[in-house]
């Protein structure tokens, strides 16, 4: 465990963490994503259901599921954490700045993005994570499946817009995030790294707004 | 002669470290073909004649080779141009009527040391700690004895190009001093007389630079941005990597 300890004391070990936690949970997205998207077959959930089933019930995806917790509880306490610790470093602030001639106002701005992305986690894991993990709810209610329950959650406005809130952090959490692990495990190099950044891009664009397009999809009716 | 420029200036002035500090504002005329720091010279020879105190900063070569002259402008350190130093920057560089506001580096890791200079001797000390080579006196070698490939003598003396002089630490939102530290570690680590200390090096100067008070990255790239001698971010890559490789070996 010694040879590991860097992990959680030096400056750059610490953001060798959030670099394995962050990817890992780029990995957990893509899975999501592609997972979800299934509504947009358009049969009544039935596609979907059938998806959701499978990941509640295969072992493998369960003892990832343990190692996610794991990944994201790391990330959490470790970003807001270095947050912290790298606000103190500054205690004379400056009178002009001009942060945004040298940088881009989101890579300035990952731990604000980080904590409205809590927030939406949170009320995002008690519509559905909670109810369909540890209540009967889902079963108890009429129709019984987490299609159904999705259906019910996005008929109120007030989600769907927070959902859509949650999104847009994602896409420019992302945005810094995807490529800067890759700088941080020590991964920069002329013909690889372009490559990297579009990756990052792409994938900041697109898949929060796949995950943006069901809250509001599922409000305006068009996936029943 | 160019028509001199009426410009004010808010300059920072503190008495001490342990002092509060604040802006003054000074009326100043330029020529555009002065330096900046030679327009702080006029403004100190007027301070000087009305009995004021001047105002206290730091030079030296004024030729962007020694890493002295610091000042954030404008809310940039070494202002508005890239790649030039602050006794690179010219007046021209501004308008006739500008407010410019002029402070020093601001980093716990750099306390100020009066106005506008500061102490930079946290760098001198990561350097201490390991960013030298070991070698055994004796007669002098033949030149070129040692062989090193012209792509890894390019990418070693680009980062070798760091003049120490903090502009970095002020610019990042951390005051971290990674692409410091990332171009001296890179600098050794490429070439072969850095390789017997290479991984008790890159240890010893990231543990010298954390107990210095600078923060950790979060790769906004502000440091390589603003860095007078535009070293590039990958070399904070290559300080990673060095870092990471020498941990799992025990290091």
């Amino acid at each position: 465990m010694k040879l590991l300890s860097f992990l959680f004391t030096s400056s750059i070990g610490r953001k060798v963490l959030m670099a394995v936690t962050g990817l890992s949970l780029v990995a957990f997205l893509l899975v999501h994503a592609g997972i979800n998207a299934c509504i947009f077959f358009n049969d009544g959930g039935e596609t979907f259901n059938h998806a959701a089933e499978f990941m509640a019930h295969n072992w493998l995806i369960r003892a990832s599921e343990i190692g996610l917790f794991l990944g994201l509880i790391l990330h959490i306490a470790q970003g807001l954490s270095l947050t912290a610790n790298n606000n103190q470093k500054r205690n004379a602030k400056y009178g002009a700045s001009a942060g945004n001639a040298n940088s881009k106002w989101y890579s300035r701005s990952m731990g604000i993005l980080g904590s409205l992305l809590l927030i939406f986690l949170v009320m995002h894991l008690k519509h559905f994570w909670v109810v369909s993990r540890f209540t009967n709810e889902i079963q108890e209610a009429a129709g019984s499946t987490l299609f159904d329950e999705m259906v019910f959650v996005f008929a109120d406005p007030i989600p769907v817009i927070v959902y859509v809130i949650g999104c847009i952090s994602l896409a420019y959490h992302l945005l810094h995030g995807f490529q800067s692990a890759f700088q941080s495990l020590g991964i920069n190099h002329p013909a690889y790294s372009p490559i990297i950044k579009s990756i990052g891009a792409g994938f900041s664009i697109i898949v929060p707004l796949v995950f943006a397009a069901m809250p509001i999809a599922m409000h305006l009716g068009w996936i029943k | 002669m160019s028509k001199l420029m009426k410009l004010n200036l808010k300059v920072w002035r503190q008495k001490n470290a342990e002092s509060a500090g604040n802006f003054e504002e000074y009326k100043i005329d330029a020529s555009p073909d002065m330096s900046f720091l030679e327009m702080f010279d006029v403004l100190n020879e007027q301070l000087i004649e009305t009995g004021k105190e001047p105002v206290a900063f730091d030079h030296d070569c004024r030729e962007g080779i020694c890493g002295m002259c610091s000042m954030v402008i404008d809310g940039r350190p070494h202002g508005p141009k890239q790649g030039v130093t602050t006794c690179q920057l010219h007046m021209r560089s501004f308008n006739d009527g500008d407010t410019i506001t002029v402070e020093p580096w601001r980093a716990n890791g750099f306390p100020v040391i009066k106005d506008l200079t500061v102490n930079r001797s946290a760098f001198d000390r990561i350097i201490a700690a390991g960013g030298f080579v070991s070698t055994n006196a004796g007669n002098a070698v033949d030149a070129n004895s040692i062989l090193v490939p012209k792509e890894i003598a390019d990418e070693a003396f680009e980062a070798a190009t760091c003049i120490g002089c903090g502009a970095c630490v002020s610019a990042c939102k951390n005051a971290s001093a990674m692409l410091f530290v990332g171009a001296k570690v890179t600098q050794l680590a490429m070439l072969p007389q850095g390789q017997p200390e290479r991984q008790s090096r890159v240890v010893a100067m990231v543990n010298q630079m954390d107990a210095e008070g600078f923060g950790a990255c979060t790769n906004t790239g502000a440091c390589a941005a603003e860095c007078p001698k535009q070293i590039p971010l990958s070399v904070i890559a290559t300080l990673n990597r060095e870092y990471i490789s020498a941990k799992m070996n025990g290091k």
